[in-house]
């Protein structure tokens, strides 16, 4: 069943989850796909490639070996080129809330929006955790969560006829400001400055429905929430010209996306200064079939490097093949001189 | 080098020597700073590393780049004084500097 009652689609089954589209996680496919494991790879952020990505797409790295400087984003489309033979499904946007272990030894994975998964094993490489929204540190602001302060859309209906609060100055605030104000009641758009990072035509499209007189524009910055019992009814502006107080049942606040660990605390596995300890031959952690790579696992001398993640990649294929083919030997091979894993890559 | 002075909002000070070439939010990391998270590592990406810098040094660290100033959107409680730590060099002429922590990083 799904979130909201209606029965979801039938589970995908597969020898693999990866948790985490990170560089880790990416070359993960690549290593369980030498030793013929299919991968399903399951990341909160919209795109592959993780922190690299998200945090610094245009930034160098200087210890991938092998490549003196490449930026997030080019070791994130290398990474993607050298898996592509290995064709791993990717579902993207969704973030793993339930991981737990069914009767047949199997995994069953459930996403934030209802995605089954059945899996031989789990490679968890989370790297910081979660990307999630960050929340105004406003005292008081939890009871609205949820009822009146959300930090994504999910349906345009509950903003149909309210007074909104939009918060920010990027793409986010834009957007939706741009989407909900033909619905809302009334919109206000909120930003610090009166310069925005968006998009150029969605900067014009809001600037326009301000000169229109369809949505107010105020620079300034969020400070008290007024309501009761999670029903929003005013927010506490400052502005440069002091503190005024508008009338809002409804706030998105958007201040980007910080890391938190998030449900990977939930499933059951022993967790050290949330990070996942894991022993340095199979990188297996205290569930068998539930790997760690990358920054989120923890061992005596953990560097937390890309270049660490590849090579524990490396060595949790050849233990998660041990569960996916039981009793089978594996060879060990290498690509320069193996025709099989040369015909796998695609090469010969 | 050059003394750094930061100011918790309980008004708690801390100086600490800053080497010339490392920027002030290492230094903050380095003597184990509260308040600054630097939760991206320096990469101007993140926001949680944010000070304000006392009046009489905003001269000299000078005003935010274009980048540390669309950030500075993703910080809470900005003022005119708000800067990223990271996006500070330690140099001799900064010594004496005096830098406040926000209530909250984000």
């Amino acid at each position: 069943m799904s979130a909201d009652g209606t029965a979801g689609p039938a589970p995908i089954e597969t020898d693999a989850v990866i948790i985490g589209g990170g560089p880790v996680g990416l070359f993960a496919v690549f290593e369980l796909g030498l030793v013929d494991i299919k991968s399903h790879v399951i990341d909160i952020l919209d795109k592959p490639g993780g922190q690299c990505a998200e945090l610094y797409p245009e930034k160098p790295i200087y210890d991938i070996p092998g490549m003196a400087i490449v930026t997030g984003q080019g070791l994130t489309d290398a990474l993607m080129a050298q898996i592509k033979p290995f064709g791993a499904t990717f579902h993207l946007g969704q973030r793993v809330d339930a991981l737990e272990r069914m009767d047949d030894g199997r995994f069953r994975l459930v996403t934030d929006i209802g995605a089954q998964f059945l899996a031989k094993v789990v490679v968890v490489a989370a790297g910081g955790g979660s990307f999630t929204p960050k929340r105004p540190p406003i005292a008081g602001i939890e009871p609205y969560e949820g009822k009146s302060v959300f930090y994504s859309v999910r349906r345009i209906e509950d903003f149909r006829g309210k007074d909104v609060l939009v918060v920010g100055g990027g793409d986010s605030a834009l957007d939706w400001t741009l989407n909900l104000q033909p619905v809302a009641n009334s919109l206000t758009l909120l930003h610090r400055r009166d310069e925005f990072r968006g998009a150029p035509h969605s900067v014009e499209q809001m600037r326009a429905l301000v000169r229109d007189r369809k949505i107010t524009l105020l620079i300034g910055q969020m400070g008290a929430l007024h309501g009761d019992g999670g029903a929003l009814t005013a927010v506490t502006i400052k502005t440069k010209d002091g503190e005024t107080r508008i009338a809002a049942n409804r706030l998105l606040p958007f201040f980007g996306l910080t890391m938190k660990l998030g449900p990977v605390a939930n499933w059951g596995l022993d967790l050290h200064e949330n990070l996942i300890p894991v022993g340095t031959e199979k990188f297996e952690t205290s569930e068998p079939g539930i790997f760690a790579v990358g920054d989120i696992n923890s061992y005596p001398g953990k560097l937390k490097l890309i270049l660490s993640g590849f090579h524990e990649a490396a060595l949790m294929s050849q233990a998660a093949y041990k569960i996916v083919y039981p009793g089978k030997k594996l060879l060990f091979q290498y690509t320069t001189s193996s025709s099989s894993l040369q015909k796998k890559l695609g090469v010969s | 080098m050059a003394k750094i002075k930061f100011i918790q909002p309980d008004g708690t000070e801390q100086v600490v020597e800053g080497e010339p070439g490392m920027t002030v939010m290492e230094t903050a990391k380095k003597h184990l700073i509260d308040g600054i998270e630097a939760e991206c590592g320096g990469a101007c990406a993140c926001a949680t590393c944010h000070v304000y810098v006392d009046d009489a040094w905003r001269e000299r660290t000078g005003d935010p780049s274009e980048m540390e100033e669309d950030m500075l959107d993703f910080a809470f409680d900005v003022r005119p004084a708000s800067r990223l730590s990271c996006q500070i060099k330690v140099t001799e002429a900064l010594d004496g500097l005096i830098l406040r922590i926000p209530e909250k990083q984000f």
